[in-house]
């Protein structure tokens, strides 16, 4: 076997090629994994991860402005843009490292370079333009990613409108911004960019923020986000921006027929991501494609025998840890275990703004759309001691139940750390537990997962603290 | 080391059967996969298939022995290279006393090559702890399934959701089971059930697989609680046999039915005629935004019914692969529960058995279902004078709490020109 030949060709080592890479050695299959510019993808080097970082200065930031509510005293507050930046670029850089230190405890091989299908079974590589390799496989895993969506009029310039590769970087603190999108991406930055002092307008084109939540937690969000000082209009378009040379000035039309005309220092432009499938190769093959995405099947096999694709790729939900175990999964069935398809809705989602959201299932409108009898459970953070003592009572936990079977079909949250709490509510819908078992369960005093419980309590007019 | 073939348990309960068959002799080789002898009990006819493959050395348990001991050697095989002398040092027959039993070392140490591959659940012995998730013990104990004739899915063998909804929808678990059990012959069961009932003649038995129980719940329930009218319309059909003729003649990668045509006529109709796709609940009237056609498909021992998503979006070769592929997998039992959960409208054609026109029952939750017969050559009236055309009868059973008669006539209006000129369809 010629060192070009390999069981398992990865192409992409964002989230989900790496992951599904170290899983396929593993199994004992020799892998290779071909990435174009830095191992760990966008989540690493330009999503997930640097903007955690920015969101922590932020959070920290936002302390320091409100230490007089917990007795203490912070003056003369100030911040260091370019060591926040920093910081953040620090954090992916040692994390992109571990990821090939990984790869190489795994005896991946890496491929520097980009990738190219050459018809089943062959890929053809290339640096620069310049051809470099060409790799056999047995099977060949698609793991490209997405990129930031451009709609006509309002493409990323990479001066005054961003995209989050610019939006992460920042050099100067614009005063005002504008965000288009307010999914998580857009969300995130708005919260970064508020908290460290912006004038934030956040335009959506739907009628609630974060489109994908639940309608009660998406309006409670709304509402600390107004709060704290952002403008927000859903139902609403960018119509047209008209760049001016340090300031744009954004035409805005709303449903109801008017418009409205604001002027901006910058612009982030955050109207979703769309699937990488260009100028790999897939005209060579049989593999088919639908809304910029590749179509495959629950164990992620696409139209044509020995190629797969996975994560964003490969269609919604677009999020790092359905790649990776959409990835897992995919190279396990090639390996020959025994596994299931991934079950949808049991993913997760998180927003890293202030005050966070976490989600899994359904929410109560998909329940009731879906036809499904339900009953809601509700508890706020105002009635949970751990939240009164962190200072943190606004949010709400909200639970959906199977009035018939206590299935949980889907768990809300809005409120502080509530991306760290929902795992809990995913691994009970994994294992498939009935609200009698989680009633069952003893949620350590005093945390913020009591809310959990007593969410679930409340869906059958249990709650103690209510 | 030669393999022992043990006997093999064919439910939780089962602590002895009789060896009925061999189907190998000693000095046979055997493959992967071949039959190695029939096991019975009161209750059904196992054949035992080799997971490994040698030559069968030595036959331990001869034919015809009842009361033979779950887990007793029954055979062994040998593998390449070894010679029957190998036999001596493997161990003697080790009826197992007990069903709780601790197996002997040497059973112990063969028993990731031991060719029984009955599920892990089935072979539990009795009282052994049964592992299955919380909601899928509360969904069996909802719908009366016996966890113990469930084989699960998920982790080390646990019954999950999708095993129950499986067995609900016809036992199409997708684990694999190399085991094939079929109904006890008569012989097998010399006691019928209804003995005190003389006026009977002789007959067999046949126990009620979980499809059959379902199919007899569903469509009872339908049939008692949902007021059913029927319309009947009859449609001329040689324009779409010309089409169809046509399509297919102009490529060899598909091959379009008549079914084909009416699914996508139906589910056309459907848009335009949009109250009929619609389902009854106790709250309101859901009224689907796509058309989803369910198709019955008969499969051993009942029936299936795989869904076309949003067929009014798809071509007639795509509907027509998919159907094909689909109801392939349902003969075989390998539909996924979401293939054939859901559908808001069920097509059911027993043209191809020449049947003229029949009445269907409604596939609840479902609010319609079309029931289509054969198309034939039929005396009509055109212009006043008697001509020949092919016709087909199709039958909408309707669920008058959702759909009235106005609406049900309505819908077959629509249906019926898109099948007379096919290639409105095109529109």
């Amino acid at each position: 076997m010629s060192d070009s030949n390999f069981d398992v060709v990865i192409i992409g080592a964002g989230p989900g090629g790496y992951v599904t890479a170290i899983r396929g050695a593993q199994l004992g299959l020799k892998v290779a994994v071909v990435e174009k510019q830095h191992l760990g993808g966008i989540c690493l080097n330009w999503g997930c991860i640097p903007t955690k970082a920015l969101l922590r200065s932020a959070e920290i930031y936002h302390y320091m402005h409100n230490a007089g509510d917990y007795g203490l005293a912070a003056k003369e507050i100030s911040f260091d843009l370019a060591a926040i930046v920093k910081r953040s670029r620090g954090v992916s850089a040692k994390l992109s490292k571990g990821v090939g230190f990984l790869l190489k405890k795994n005896k991946v091989t890496v491929v520097d370079g980009e990738a190219r299908l050459n018809g089943p079974g062959k890929v053809d590589v290339s640096k620069d333009g310049k051809a470099v390799s060409t790799l056999t496989a047995k099977h060949i895993i698609i793991a490209t990613g997405a990129r930031p969506r451009e709609l006509p009029g309002l493409e990323a310039d990479g001066k005054l409108v961003w995209s989050y590769f610019e939006a992460l970087v920042p050099e100067t603190m614009p005063k005002s911004l504008l965000v288009i999108g307010s999914g998580a991406i857009g969300i995130e930055f708005a919260s970064f960019y508020r908290t460290m002092g912006a004038e934030v307008t956040v335009v959506e084109v739907m009628k609630q923020v974060l489109p994908v939540e639940d309608a009660e937690i998406a309006a409670l969000a709304r509402k600390s986000f107004e709060k704290q000082g952002m403008r927000i209009m859903t139902d609403a378009k960018v119509a047209k921006l008209d760049k001016a040379t340090n300031s744009v000035t954004a035409t805005i039309e709303t449903a109801d027929g008017k418009s409205e005309t604001i002027t901006v220092d910058r612009v982030i432009s955050a109207v979703g991501v769309v699937g990488n499938i260009e100028n790999i190769g897939l005209e060579t093959t049989k593999i088919k494609t639908d809304r910029g995405c590749i179509v495959a099947d629950g164990l992620s096999r696409t139209d044509e025998p020995g190629i797969y694709a996975i994560g964003d790729v490969a269609g919604p939900p677009m999020l790092a840890h359905k790649a990776e175990h959409e990835g897992v999964i995919c190279v396990e069935a090639i390996a020959g275990l025994d596994v299931h398809p991934i079950d949808k809705a049991k993913i997760p989602g998180c927003t890293y703004c202030h005050p966070q959201i976490a989600s899994v299932g359904l929410n109560e409108a998909a329940a009731k759309l879906a036809g499904r009898d339900i009953r809601v459970g509700r508890f706020p953070f105002m009635a949970n001691g751990k939240a009164v003592a962190l200072g943190e009572a606004d949010g709400l936990v909200k639970t959906i139940f199977n009035a018939k079977t206590g299935e949980l079909l889907g768990a809300h949250m809005v409120g502080a750390e509530v991306t760290e709490m929902i795992q809990g509510y995913v691994v009970a819908m994994g294992l498939e537990t009935t609200e009698e078992d989680l009633m069952h369960t003893v949620f350590p005093h005093p945390t913020l997962s009591e809310m959990m419980h007593e969410a679930v309590l409340d869906a059958y007019d249990r709650a103690i603290h209510t | 080391m030669p393999i022992e073939i043990l006997m093999p348990a064919l439910s939780p309960t089962m602590t002895e059967g009789s060896l009925v068959k061999w189907h190998k002799a000693e000095g046979d080789s055997v493959e992967s996969g071949d039959v190695v002898c029939e096991i019975e009990t009161d209750k059904a006819t196992m054949e035992v298939e080799a997971v490994d493959e040698g030559i069968l050395g030595k036959i331990m348990v001869a034919e015809g022995t009842d009361g033979v001991l779950v887990n007793q050697v029954i055979a062994v095989l040998l593998e390449d290279g070894e010679d029957a002398s190998a036999i001596s040092t493997a161990s003697a027959p080790t009826p197992a006393a007990a069903p709780t039993a601790a197996p002997a070392p040497a059973a112990a140490l063969a028993a990731p090559a031991v060719t029984t591959p009955v599920p892990a659940p089935a072979a539990a012995p009795s009282g052994a702890r049964l592992f299955a998730s919380p909601l899928a013990r509360r969904l069996a104990a909802d719908a009366g399934i016996d966890l113990n004739a469930i084989t699960g899915s998920g982790p080390h063998g646990r019954i999950v959701k999708r095993d129950i909804e499986g067995a609900q929808a016809g036992g199409v678990a997708t684990a694999a089971v190399a085991v094939t059990v079929q109904p006890a012959p008569a012989a097998a069961a010399p006691k019928p059930a209804m003995v005190d009932d003389a006026s009977l003649p002789p007959y067999t038995e046949v126990p009620h697989s979980n499809m059959r129980k379902v199919v007899a719940r569903r469509l009872s329930e339908s049939k008692q609680t949902i007021p059913h009218f029927y319309l009947t319309v009859d449609c001329e059909l040689d324009n779409l046999l010309a089409l169809r003729k046509d399509l297919n003649s102009r490529s060899d990668d598909y091959k379009i039915s008549v079914n084909d045509f009416v699914v996508r006529a139906v589910a056309l109709a459907l848009g335009k005629v949009p109250e009929a796709n619609a389902m009854w609940t106790d709250t309101g009237m859901l009224l689907f935004d796509q058309a989803d056609i369910s198709i019955a498909v008969a499969i051993p021992g009942g029936l299936i019914t795989p869904v076309v998503r949003n067929a009014g979006a798809k071509g007639l070769v795509a509907i027509s692969a998919e159907v094909k592929d689909m109801a392939g997998r349902a003969r075989e039992g390998k539909l996924m529960p979401e293939e054939y959960q859901g559908g808001s409208f069920t097509i059911s054609n027993l043209g191809m058995f020449g049947i003229k026109n029949f009445s269907a029952i409604i596939n609840p939750p479902q609010a319609c279902i079309l029931a289509v017969g054969a198309g034939a050559p039929r005396p009509v009236v055109k212009d006043g004078a008697l001509a020949v055309a092919t016709v087909m009868s199709c039958t909408l059973a309707v669920d008058h709490r959702v759909v009235d008669g106005a609406v049900g006539a309505a819908f077959l209006a629509a249906f019926k020109p898109l099948i007379e000129d096919p290639v409105s369809m095109l529109l």
